[in-house]
């Protein structure tokens, strides 16, 4: 068992043209179920796509396990926004979570049965079983996003990266994905997760990384989840409503 | 029409018309489904100034150097709408528009000082094409098909186009898994590992070398046409992604053979002395498809729609 972290981010600064997003993050991902929160702009998704070598970073580095990327590829799933595909593309949810898989088939020909079986597998952890053989125009946002759950699922890592997987989706999927989360730690599995409900901070993840350009605040969710390291993270951004649902939550 | 009429005048440009659309029609797809069609129009304008350069630096209009300087020009127009789009940090339309615009009229402006244009090629032939200029006036009659003496002669327009098309079907066939994630989730396909980058290239020399072996039989504006019409009708039809690729190819190859039968064979075989630009014939075709398949969808997607959506 090795004891390098699942993921460790140094310095890592990135820009789009002139304008900062990130400076000079340092930060490690302990084992569990992380969340990354700020506002918006804070860099969140920046951040993850930087990690994966997505979009180019103007200096510093990601160690997955204490190794580059490249050499660990096969133990770093990653969830992308639901927003940032067309849901009216021609493909079945099969065909989608397929993809997870296509670095262990040949670039053509049929998918093989134990690679289909790994997808439907997938699938029938997030509760889409019956649906496989849909166009994926025709799920319920909750449903696509369930079906990018089970893509990355399908992957079979160790580490996840997950871009908002409970965007806009309705409370009873929010309660399923939760449900996968939980079990993927359960199997010693590593969950970092962009989130935006800071009600629900406390229930759903025991670290957190607070994020405005600058790492603000990280550590257990006791800890570092605090009125004092919010109110750093967001400035004055946060309002009324969403401070009222934090002190909710951390009640709960 | 007798059998070695047909086999000298109108069999090489049926051939060419379907090899030309047939290729452009599978490329078609993933430029649709990438939401990028507008770079299919663009690299078949760009390629311009590399086809005059081939020609110029060679002197004579053989395929390979024209082929060679038009995957140049695509390549250096790819590379400069992404530099273009970082650097003026405008939206991707715009810097595609401007870049493959300069480009055409480079070439044009290059036709004309290189002395390109008093020779052979001229503005009408790089926007309409000559389809009806293909032809193999060596064929003697059916036997001619399996002479090799008289298939050496067969127009080298022909040749460039079944190499093409033969190239771009097998890298389609080899690639295909990853053209389909790439086309999806291109940031997914990168983050499992996929040279997505160098797909995207190869994507993109694809359509290139499609539009500068079709360009000189059918003319960009059919390349263009073929490029989008064919894709866009089979995406109102099917959600299946099989049917949407092969089927656009074989839409875009029928467009070709039943256009150019429309222009010209049809009605003189039927004693009318209608003649119609073969380019013409087909372009407008591939529209009334498009029009054709939108009338058709309610029944085909109108439940992709409005199906309701179980939680």
């Amino acid at each position: 068992m090795t004891t390098a972290p699942p993921l460790e981010i140094r310095s890592l600064t990135v820009a789009y043209g002139d304008h900062p997003v990130l400076w000079d993050v340092t930060w490690v991902a302990p084992e569990g179920l992380t969340a990354i929160v700020g506002p918006n702009g804070a860099g969140k998704s920046t951040l993850i796509k930087a990690a994966l070598g997505l979009i180019p970073a103007l200096s510093g580095s990601a160690a997955f396990f204490g190794r580059p990327l490249d050499e660990v590829r096969n133990r770093v799933g990653y969830l992308p926004q639901r927003a940032s595909v067309d849901w009216d593309f021609p493909a079945t949810a099969l065909d989608v979570v397929c993809m997870a898989r296509y670095p262990r088939m040949a670039w053509w020909g049929r998918v093989p049965r134990a690679e289909r079986e790994a997808a439907r597998a997938a699938l029938a952890e997030v509760g889409l079983e019956e649906f496989a053989e849909r166009q994926i125009g025709r799920l319920s946002g909750g449903q696509q996003q369930r079906v990018f759950l089970a893509r990355a699922l399908a992957q079979d890592s160790d580490l996840y990266l997950m871009d908002e997987p409970f965007a806009a989706v309705d409370a009873a999927t929010e309660q399923a994905i939760v449900a996968v989360l939980r079990r993927l730690t359960e199997a010693g599995r590593s969950v970092v997760a962009v989130h935006h409900d800071l009600s629900t901070v406390p229930d759903y993840f025991s670290n957190v990384l607070l994020l405005n350009g600058r790492a603000v605040a990280a550590g257990t969710v006791q800890q570092a989840f605090t009125p004092e390291t919010i109110a750093a993270a967001y400035g004055g951004r946060l309002n009324l409503l969403e401070g009222a649902s934090v002190a909710a939550g951390a009640r709960a | 029409m007798s059998a070695p009429d047909f086999l000298r005048l109108d069999l090489p440009a049926l051939v060419a018309a379907m090899l030309a659309c047939g290729t452009c029609g599978l490329l078609g797809s993933f430029l649709l489904l990438r939401r990028d069609s507008l770079l299919g129009d663009a690299l078949s304008h760009a390629v311009l100034p590399g086809i005059i350069a081939g020609f110029a630096l060679t002197g004579a209009r053989s395929g390979l150097p024209m082929l060679a300087g038009a995957l140049a020009a695509a390549l250096a127009a790819t590379v400069l709408i992404t530099v273009v789009r970082r650097a003026a940090r405008i939206e991707s339309g715009a810097a595609t528009g401007a870049v493959f615009t300069t480009f055409f009229a480079g070439g044009l402006v290059l036709m004309e000082v290189s002395g390109a244009r008093s020779v052979d090629l001229d503005l009408d032939c790089v926007l309409f094409g000559q389809l009806e200029t293909v032809v193999w006036l060596e064929a003697q009659g059916w036997s001619s098909l399996l002479d090799p003496a008289a298939l050496a002669h067969l127009p080298r327009q022909l040749h460039l186009l079944a190499g093409v098309a033969a190239a771009v079907v097998l890298i389609v066939a080899l690639l295909w898994r990853p053209l389909h994630l790439l086309c999806f989730d291109p940031d997914y396909a990168a983050a499992l590992g996929l040279p997505a980058r160098r797909l995207e290239m190869a994507l993109n020399l694809m359509v290139a070398a499609a539009a500068v072996a079709a360009f000189e039989a059918v003319g960009s504006i059919l390349v263009v046409a073929m490029l989008v019409c064919p894709a866009a009708a089979l995406r109102l039809l099917t959600d299946d992604y099989r049917v949407q690729v092969l089927g656009g190819a074989a839409l875009g190859a029928g467009l070709g053979v039943a256009g150019y039968a429309l222009a010209g064979p049809l009605p003189a075989a039927a004693g009318l002395t209608l003649s119609l630009n073969a380019a013409g014939a087909i372009g407008t075709l591939g529209g009334i498809v498009v029009a054709a398949a939108a009338l058709l969808r309610p029944r085909a997607a109108a439940g992709r729609r409005e199906e309701p959506a179980i939680a």
